[in-house]
């Protein structure tokens, strides 16, 4: 049973590396639900649609850089008009009904990219290839490189909620929707705002995580249900608790495949659930304040 | 005392709300006849009054007459089914409240309601940061309100949950301050504070009152509304039943029992 150092630590670095992306992906999904209560099933179609984009834009210009912004822009709009159109008149109703709506959209974006771009997987180059030697692996720069742009984008993301007149805005909107509206923030305008920045935060991880795994049309499913779990564990609507969140089940996750294979590893992640559910509901990380 | 209940009973009771011989010249507010519901239930049945630029008027009733909704109907949070307010000549009906707050009403609500984990610096800047308020003038409107509430310059990193409640009422009006309101709509500013701090919020509201900026207060406090207010509206079950000139009223005053009395 014994387990060689040198594979913890691979282990390790896969944790962390695959935490960022997930900490990517569900602090767009914590935002969106901190600031207007909807859980948005149709997030991991974000995810997937803006790999997609990705494809596309690096095929017309072989820029992997620009495919992710385009990417991140292009999804950001997606996601404005899927607020505009689905979840605004839903705005006072049952949330239930909220949960419906983001499924459906889920329903139609998924078959959508089946129909559009077939069965097979896509696949994104890295936009470099350097790999160094970790103990007996060639372990690929792009993979670090990966992990430093989410904690990048994480990290500007805070300090724009921190500093940012915006940030201000959309704090004290998913504190108090009415009094912010009493205090001139224009309070409609935040939600779409917010919606869109989840939404192209999600199109950003899926591109960025392009290369790691196939692009397809049920890439998202997989990343949602990871990220929800990293929404509870963390505590909903945390954004510094679902950072922690993310790394936390992925290193777990990460070291549970010393013993498992990968595919019994990801029971780890329902089991922290499970017990955070029993015993910690608000979740493990709530230090952090919304 | 006695004498002077008899002879002012005569013009109170059932005295219509015909505001213009005791208005302010050119109102700044006008609310006419606003009807408001809460589901079934029929809460403001037609409330009129006005406010004069720079005066600060006064509303008592008893709990649950329908004074903070007058106040939430005025910014614009609760729409009315029925009658009109308006502010600054502008015709308010069905505004949004943000945009009634850019035109200058700020709202002051009941339970304060501060943003608990923005820091009071960052409270105040929802207020203060906007379209056409440059550096300078952000500077001058904080340190006014720095001015008026030292307590909140010494607080200003802390967040507004770890703040008493005095001191997160001090907040509140701070908040409210940084619109560079024409009007503020003050909902029981002094409700749960001690009475150093009720004496405070009383000055608070002459100063306002003293820099031109109107003030509409909803108080159960009738000595302090008294001493601060010009005029004074009644209101009973969703109406404005009477009014007059606070320097005519005192806390004996007939008007005072029939409205606020058990």
């Amino acid at each position: 049973m014994s387990v060689p150092l040198d594979q913890v630590l691979i282990q390790t670095l896969n944790g962390i590396v695959t935490g960022m992306i997930l900490a990517l992906v569900s602090s767009g999904l914590t935002l969106i639900f901190g600031i207007m209560d909807v859980v948005n099933f149709a997030h991991g179609e974000l995810f997937m649609l803006g790999a997609y984009v990705g494809v596309l834009t690096l095929a017309a210009t072989g820029n992997f850089w620009i495919a992710l912004v385009v990417a991140t822009l292009v999804i950001a709009l997606l996601g404005a008009a899927i607020y505009l159109t689905t979840l605004r008149p839903l705005i006072g109703r049952d949330p239930l009904t909220t949960i419906l709506a983001t499924f459906g959209i889920s329903l139609v974006l998924q078959n959508y990219a089946l129909w559009q771009f077939g069965p097979v997987s896509r696949k994104i180059e890295e936009p470099f290839t350097g790999h160094f030697t970790l103990f007996y692996l060639d372990y690929p720069f792009y993979r670090l490189a990966v992990a430093a742009l989410a904690a990048a984008i994480i990290g500007g993301l805070w300090l724009f909620l921190k500093y940012g007149t915006y940030g201000i805005w959309i704090r004290a909107t998913t504190q108090d929707r009415v009094m912010a509206q009493a205090m001139g923030i224009p309070v409609p305008w935040v939600l779409t705002a917010v919606f869109a920045l989840g939404a192209g935060m999600a199109a950003a991880s899926g591109v960025l995580f392009g290369p790691l795994v196939g692009v397809n049309s049920q890439m998202g499913a997989n990343w949602v249900l990871r990220a929800f779990i990293v929404v509870v564990v963390g505590g909903m609507g945390s954004l510094g608790g679902s950072i922690a969140a993310a790394i936390f089940i992925s290193l777990l996750e990460a070291y549970a495949s010393l013993w498992f294979s990968p595919a019994q590893a990801v029971i780890v992640s329902f089991v922290v659930l499970i017990l955070t559910l029993l015993f910690r509901p608000t979740g493990l990380f709530v230090s952090t304040p919304k | 005392m006695s004498g002077a209940v008899v002879s002012e009973r005569t013009a109170m009771p059932g005295a219509p709300a015909e505001t213009a011989p005791l208005a302010a010249a050119a109102p700044l507010l006008k609310v006419d006849g606003i009807h408001t519901y809460y589901g079934k239930s029929h809460i403001l049945h037609g409330v009129s009054l006005v406010v004069g630029r720079g005066e600060v008027v006064g509303l008592l009733g008893r709990n649950g007459v329908g004074k903070s909704t007058t106040l939430k109907a005025i910014a614009g949070i609760v729409h009315p089914a029925q009658g009109q307010v308006v502010f600054d000549d502008h015709p308010m009906l069905r505004l949004r409240p943000h945009k009634v707050a850019r035109l200058g009403i700020a709202y002051v609500p009941e339970d304060r309601r501060i943003f608990r984990y923005l820091t009071v610096l960052e409270n105040l800047r929802t207020g203060l940061d906007r379209r056409g308020v440059d550096r300078a003038a952000k500077a001058r409107l904080l340190d006014k309100a720095f001015a008026y509430f030292p307590r909140l310059a010494e607080r200003r990193g802390q967040t507004g949950g770890t703040l008493s409640g005095g001191e997160q009422q001090m907040l509140a009006i701070a908040r409210a301050m940084m619109l560079e309101p024409k009007i503020v709509l003050l909902d029981e500013p002094t409700e749960g504070l001690m009475p150093s701090m009720v004496s405070q919020i009383g000055e608070i509201v002459g100063a306002l009152g003293g820099e031109g900026v109107a003030v509409l207060l909803v108080e159960q406090n009738v000595p302090l509304t008294l001493q601060a207010c010009r005029r004074v509206y009644f209101i009973e079950k969703g109406v404005v039943r009477h009014h007059a000139m606070a320097a005519d009223l005192h806390v004996d005053h007939p008007a005072i029992h029939q409205y606020l009395g058990v």
